[in-house]
Order: structure tokens, then sequence, then C-alpha cells
């Protein structure tokens, strides 16, 4: 495999597409129809910045992570890694590249395996890449442990004795273990209080400036992803429909799909809220 | 003011567990009229479902004790037995649940399953009009083609859509009280957006009264005529719309406020947030329970404040929290998290 390009962005996804066959038949398997989750999306992520992917569900923006972390194979398109093509690489190959790159899922409940302590947890990616064992493997987890908010004495206990909002604490730690240059968070806060929203929010941007992460930032929650991100790409039906920074698409947004996203989140204003209704 | 058609007046729930008793309500009181949005807001674990949910009585479990009195026009329904309750159910009272995946059985049409609901209620309804019922119902919850979805199953309807049935199938005996338990957390925004405008408009043109359980305050805003805050099983805030957005009292209301992302204004650099978890119901602190994660606690939060009106302007605004409504204004401003302008009203006051 070649080595990192210099100067390429970090990640660099050039008219990626998912299709995914609809089949029919009992003995043979007629390919009748495609379902275009990802239909030709081209964007990219500089070293340390945050590109929001923001849309609703079913415009494609979960398989679009996937198919660029190779753990859906996309049917066709680049997924360039500091330079180096990934797409359609075999997992052996890319065992090596996922230290840099690492995940944040959304349910944190679904996340954490739960019969293993978290120690476990967020040791393993540490363990199987040979980075660390024994006492130093248990140092290096208690010390990410006390940096996203949670106690060295978590160490030896199990999922379920923790909140959602702790959970994420907790798959944010078991992606950091690797020290990735990416980080993928898929509605990292949507199934969390909006007071515990705050929280994790605030923990992924220190984490950023601490770490020089990049991060792609994927939710339907526009408001939230304008926070986060420097830049932020639209998704609908499998496509980009407009990208641009943060501040350009929420405060001069141009596609019709767009303006639709950003007039549906409510404003925690009644009287603004009171003169929204009589315009909508 | 027209009569209240439902008072709760100091409901306590508790449940009994092997580590003890969890006190999930502990004192909850409010009236709700016709026509009227009343909305409970919190945290996971504050309390609020199940006071939503011991309303309708699906909290009567061997292990819970239930006190206070929930009172829909005369009778009181925390003595009304099973089979009252049954009765009651639906057509007087009604809940529409979050998950609108679960809510319905995966295995019957969705016209089927209203229709049953409706049969179960009054037997002497054929099944021909128990349907064309049900595509009434659909219509007026604005699910097109209904003539024909009324005979697919849940899973050939998507989450809002989904969500548009439970609340059809809830409206199906018109009933007079709608319970809505965080009715738009499981869809997107675009969707929550036209769900909210639905129950608005029910609201308007049945005069349902409805209460919202939520933890958003954007969806709250939306839609309520009165809000309360619960925080540990205890109300900390109640007012009206405007007195809890413009003149909030309780910190914790601040911290609930101030977390809120707002589309609407320039990205602050670092969102406001609420230190800390809500504490376990089986080991509250002393006093006030949000102590420990207030930046105000000051020598007299160590004993727990009342509900009552602090704002000589304002009886019906409540709150727990010991600060005077002068010193709570300045240390609000001073936390910058409120960046609400009080509306004319208030300013003048």
């Amino acid at each position: 495999m070649n080595d990192a390009v210099a100067g390429a962005p970090l990640l660099e996804a050039t008219d990626l597409v998912k299709h995914f066959p609809i089949k029919r038949g009992i003995l043979i398997d007629r390919e009748v129809d495609q379902v275009r989750a990802v239909d030709g999306i081209s964007f990219r992520v500089e070293r340390g910045e945050t590109l929001g992917l923001v849309g609703e569900s079913g415009s494609g923006k979960s398989t679009a992570c996937r198919a660029v972390l190779q753990l859906i194979k996309p049917t066709s398109g680049s997924v360039k890694f500091e330079g180096r093509e990934i797409a359609g690489v075999g997992r052996r190959e890319m065992r090596p590249l996922r230290r840099d790159m690492q995940m944040i899922f959304q349910d944190p409940y679904a996340s954490l395996n739960p019969r293993k302590r978290v120690g476990q947890i967020v040791g393993d990616p540490l363990k199987r890449q040979g980075i660390a064992s024994g006492s130093d493997l248990r140092r290096q987890v208690q010390e990410l442990l006390e940096r996203v908010g949670l106690s060295s004495e978590h160490f030896n206990r199990y999922p379920h004795e923790f909140s959602g909002g702790q959970r994420q604490r907790i798959g944010i730690a078991r992606a950091l273990a690797l020290k990735p240059k990416l980080v993928i968070c898929d509605e990292p806060v949507s199934a969390l209080d909006v007071s515990i929203q705050a929280q994790i929010v605030n923990l992924l941007d220190d984490l950023q400036d601490e770490f020089g992460l990049a991060y792609l930032f994927v939710a339907h929650d526009i408001g939230v992803v304008r926070h986060i991100s420097d830049r932020i790409a639209v998704m609908n039906h499998g496509k980009i429909v407009e990208q641009g920074t943060a501040d350009e698409v929420c405060e001069t947004p141009k596609d019709a799909y767009t303006k639709k996203l950003l007039a549906a989140v409510p404003i925690p204003d009644p009287r603004e809220s009171r003169q929204r209704a009589t315009h909508r | 003011m027209s009569a209240p058609l439902l008072s709760v007046s100091d409901l306590k729930v508790g449940f009994a567990t092997e580590e003890g008793v969890v006190q999930a309500v502990d004192g909850a009181s409010f009236e709700l009229r016709p026509g009227e949005v009343v909305a409970i807001v919190g945290e996971s674990g504050s309390g609020k479902s199940v006071t939503a949910q011991t309303i309708i009585g699906l909290t009567r479990a061997n292990n819970a004790r239930i006190e206070g009195s929930v009172k829909l026009g005369d009778q009181d329904l925390t003595a009304a037995d099973d089979a009252e309750m049954r009765e009651l159910r639906g057509e007087r009272i009604a809940m529409v649940f979050q998950d609108p995946m679960t809510s319905f059985n995966p295995v019957y049409r969705l016209g089927d399953q209203i229709v049953e609901a409706i049969r179960a209620h009054h037997p002497d309804t054929s099944k021909k009009q128990g349907r064309q019922r049900v595509v009434e119902l659909f219509e007026a919850v604005g699910i097109d083609d209904a003539e024909r979805r009324v005979d697919d199953y849940p899973h050939e309807f998507s989450g809002g859509m989904r969500q548009r049935a439970m609340i059809a199938m809830a409206l199906a005996l018109e009933p007079e009280v709608l319970i809505a338990d965080e009715p738009t957390t499981a869809l997107d925004v675009t969707i929550q957006a036209q769900i909210l405008d639905l129950l608005a408009e029910l609201n308007r043109e049945r005069n349902l009264a409805t209460i919202l359980i939520t933890h958003d305050l954007g969806v709250v805003a939306e839609v309520a005529d009165r809000v309360l805050v619960m925080y540990a099983g205890k109300v900390v805030e109640e007012g009206t719309l405007d007195e809890i957005f413009y003149d909030p009292q309780h910190p914790y209301t601040w911290g609930l406020l101030g977390s809120l992302t707002r589309i609407d204004r320039p990205r602050p650099h670092r969102l406001p947030q609420i230190a800390g978890s809500p504490p376990s119901l089986l080991d509250l602190p002393d006093g006030c329970p949000f102590r420990p994660r207030c930046p105000h606690e000051f020598s007299k939060c160590t004993q727990y404040p009342g509900l009552e009106a602090r704002r000589p302007d304002a009886a019906e605004h409540r709150d727990r929290c010991w600060m005077t409504p002068e010193e709570k204004r300045e240390k609000r401003v001073v936390e910058g998290q409120i960046g609400l302008e009080p509306p004319r009203e208030v300013r003048q006051a």
C-alpha cells in the first residue's frame, strides 16, 4: 500500500455510490430494482476540521459513513484517506488504517457489549492493535476514562450501571483509545436528553482541540450540526444537495430542502414560534 | 377561565425496590382545562413520564404506592378500579407514546387494530362502520389515501405516518384529554414540525386538553400554554409559556434553556451546559436536589423551599428556589445563558 500523499486531504470521497439490490424470486434471485442509498456524493474532510453531514432518516447519511469506513463495500467511487485509495480494500489491509479512523455510534445502549466491563470495552482496541497490555493498558484506559469525564474507578463496572450520557462517554473513550486522526460520529447525541447533549457536544469540542481530531459529524438535527461543524453538507435522497461553511448553509441556504430543514427546527422562543406558525 | 377538566393534586408515586422506595413523583399538582396544553419538562428520571402514566392508570404495579388524587371531573382516578379505568381509557383520556415502532402490533393491519379499540368500547359498532370511522380518522390526522392505507401493516408506514396513525387511534373515541409522551422525540425535525402542527390543530378545533411530556423546550415553545418543570420527582417551576421562557426563576430551568442549540442566534463558542447528572432517587441530597449541580448554591439550600409564587407581579408563576426574583434576574444575566429578552408585558411590569 502506498504511503500517505503529502498535502492530500485527510479524507476525500469522490462520486461515492452505494446501491442495494432489491431481489425477487425463490430459486433464481433476479435483481428487479435498486435502492440508491448513496448516489454519487463527493466531499472532503481536512485535518482537525469538522464536516457536518445532515439529512433525515433515509437520506443515506449512515450508509455514507459505513461506505467511508469500508464497513460495507461501496458500489463505485473512490474514498481516499491521506491520499491512499481505500474503497474496496480488504479487511486485513484495512486493519492498520482502523487506528486512524474510528466511529462513535448513535445508540449508547446497543453499541456497548453488556457482558464486558468498561475497562475491557475501552481497552480492547489498544490490545488488538498491540499498543498496550497489562498495567500499562490499565493506566492508559483509566486516563482515557478521566479525560472523557468518567472516573478511573469505573474501570471494573458494566455498561448497565451507567446512564445514556455516561455510556456515550464510554463510546467516545473507546474511539479515542487509538489516537485516531478521524472520528466518524453517527448521530452521537440524538438519543440523549437536551441537557446531556450539550455536555457531549462540548466534550467533543474539547477533545478536538486537544488531540487535533477531524470529525465527520452525522446528524439529523441541523441545530447541533451547525454548532459543532466548520462546514456542512446537506444530504437528501442519497445526494448532497448543498455544501458550504456552517454559517453560509444555515444563514443563506440556497437549496429548497435545506430551507425546509431549517424552517422545521423548533425555536425555543414562544414569540418567534407564534410568528413562524402564522407564516407556515 | 373555564373549570378544570383534570386536576392532579399532591400526586405521589413510589416504587418499592430491593434497595428502598424510589419516590418517582413527589407531590405534583396541576390543573388542565379544555383546549389547553400543559407541558411537563425534565430530564430522564425526573418523574414526568410516571406522572403521565399514573394519570391514565398504567403504574398500578404491586410494588407501587400512589397517593394524592387525580380528578377527572368529579371522579377520582386514583380510586377507580381496573374495570372503571378500562372504560375510561380511550373514551375520556387517551395516550400517545414515544415510539411509534413498538406501539402497534406488527402482525395485524393498522385499521383492524383501531377498529378493535372502537368495538371494545362500542360493541354494537359493525366492522364496516368501524372501518369507515378509521378512514375518517386517518383523513383527520393527514394520512393520504386513507381508504387504502387502513389495510396496511405497521411496517408499511414510515415513522411519522405511524405516529399519525397512533394519534388517530388515540382520537378514535373522542377523548377529552390527550397525553402525549415524547410524541416527536423519535422523529425527524420536518416530521416533528408536522406532528406538532397537527396537535395544535386538534387543540384548537376539538378543544382537546393535552398533557405534553418532553425533554425539549424547543418543542414546548411551539405548542404549550403552561409549563411544569420537574426535577427528581418534584415540580421545581411552573408558569405560563412566556413566564418560563422570558423570566425563568429556577436555575435548573435556566440550564435547560441554555443547553439548547439555537438556529436563530449566532453560534456561542461553547454551549452552556448543566454539569453532572440527575441524582439517584434512592440517594437524594438534603435540601434542594439540584444543589450539587447548581452554580448558585448558598447556605439556605440545605433546606428545600416549597413551590411558591415569589414574583409579586405573577401569582401563578411558582418555583422552588430561595433566591429573590431580583437576585435571579441578576445571576441569569451574569451567566449570559439566557439570551432571551423579556416580552413587552413583562418589561413594563
